[in-house]
């Protein structure tokens, strides 16, 4: 089973009500890759990082994350994919540490983890300080140590760097980044530094899949004309 | 799945103890309750069934407010999602959700009954209360386990507000009943035991058979 892409889908289909979100998406991802997800809003990206992540169902099609085939066996794939999404995933009344160390918990994570990732996103001054009263960037260093806490061999990202000045993104970079070497699928609204990211770019436009391959900055620059 | 449930409720309990969004409203409101009901009713005192129905309908009332927050930080603050990436036994959120409300449950009776005492009962209410204690905890039982039911149930909806009561308190009908008719003679002073037995019998099996289909339907209302 060496050779099994570690993410795949053929036909991937979910409709919202009548409306369809994804229809058709196909493609897949092996080991170390970055599959990246371009499209304008509302062409399908959050909905499909969803689906990887096990948080929506497909409704049709085949997909298979980390070996484990969707929805059938949601179970084997919860606790194995590091998830940034539009929300931080954080309680706003607790501090940053109280939330990864919640987090540590449910992901049977040693408390030392915690800490040392506290250190690689550069939150040891402010992790004790309710989440509420952190910046939009704090909390989103946060929330990419909350995502790697249990060192997920695969990462789901929606706009990672969204709200990162230029020196969080560089702390970031080997943590989630390309450098990182983990296997990643992408949503970035940034062409240039998204196509740089990644290895794949599969292009959306209102749930259709209109691209799949290297990723070509003209021909995504189209998808949002 | 003890540990994953205890990690849910203490952070639970942390974030009430820090908003302070639960408890004191459930505790305010149900003296607010029993003030109305005192001038309402142009009595200085009740006893027997209607004290009984006052206390009752006040704390049912007041768990619609515990319940319409129970799920509203996961909601609101994205942890839902949390949870749901977790590799959790998801009956273990359930434990901790009702777990939380019948601490609260404990916390608003605490208050709220010396202050029906205080404002509104007729007897005293040190002779009654070894029984009545009892009964309160059975009832809270059945009430954590619906109302972490309802409340996951009506939190991805928009109107939620509107949803728990009309969902939850034809639910607590049952409670309602046992809890009123266990307690009228302990608030008239004559006690029947074999007349308590039944009706504190009624409120362990609908504590058993609520806490076995929450457990058993749970997992359900957590997937898409």
């Amino acid at each position: 089973m060496a050779d099994e892409p570690l993410l795949e889908a053929q036909g991937l289909e979910r409709r919202y009500g009548e409306r369809a979100a994804l229809a058709d998406v196909s493609f897949s991802l092996d080991a170390g890759q970055t599959l990246g997800l371009f499209g304008p809003n509302g062409a399908g990206k959050t909905t499909l990082l969803r689906i990887l992540a096990t948080l929506l169902r497909p409704h049709g099609g085949k997909v298979r994350v980390l070996g484990a085939a969707l929805p059938g066996e949601s179970w084997k794939v919860r606790g194995r994919v590091g998830y940034i999404g539009h929300d931080p995933l954080l309680y706003r009344e607790l501090s940053g540490r109280e939330n990864l160390v919640f987090h540590a918990r449910l992901h049977r994570v040693a408390e030392p983890r915690v800490d040392e990732l506290i250190a690689a996103v550069g939150m040891q001054r402010r992790a004790r300080d309710p989440v509420r009263e952190l910046s939009r960037g704090m909390v989103q260093r946060l929330s990419a140590a909350r995502a790697l806490l249990h060192d997920p061999p695969l990462l789901l990202l929606d706009e990672p760097y969204s709200g990162l000045d230029p020196a969080a993104r560089e702390l970031l970079d080997p943590l989630i980044g390309k450098p990182s070497g983990r296997t990643r699928v992408l949503v970035s609204h940034d062409i240039d530094a998204g196509a740089a990211e990644c290895d794949i770019a599969l292009g959306l436009r209102a749930g259709k899949q209109l691209g799949l391959g290297p990723p070509d900055r003209a021909e995504l620059r189209r998808l949002f004309q | 799945m003890m540990s994953t449930a205890w990690a849910i409720l203490r952070k639970d309990l942390q974030i009430e103890l820090r908003t302070k969004e639960s408890v004191p409203a459930m505790a305010l409101f149900s003296v607010t309750v029993f003030v109305l009901f005192h001038f309402g009713l142009q009595r200085n005192a009740l006893e027997g069934d209607l004290a009984a129905g006052v206390l009752w309908v006040t704390l049912i009332l007041a768990t619609v407010l515990a319940v319409n927050r129970l799920f509203v930080t996961e909601r609101e603050q994205g942890g839902i999602d949390g949870l749901l990436l977790a590799p959790i036994d998801r009956t273990a959120v359930f434990i901790a959700k009702a777990g939380a409300l019948f601490l609260y449950l404990v916390l608003l009776e605490l208050i709220a009954v010396p202050a029906f005492g205080l404002l509104l009962l007729e007897p005293d209410l040190f002779k009654p209360l070894p029984t009545l204690v009892l009964l309160l905890l059975l009832a809270d039982v059945g009430l954590a386990a619906v109302g972490a039911l309802v409340s996951a149930l009506a939190v991805e909806t928009r109107a939620r507000d509107l949803i728990v009561p009309l969902l939850l308190l034809p639910l607590l009908v049952p409670v309602a009943i046992a809890g009123a008719q266990a307690t009228e003679p302990l608030f008239s002073g004559n006690q029947a035991a074999h007349e308590l037995g039944k009706w504190v019998g009624l409120l362990g099996l609908y504590d058993m058979v609520f806490l076995l289909v929450s457990i058993a339907v749970f997992d359900f209302l957590l997937e898409d």
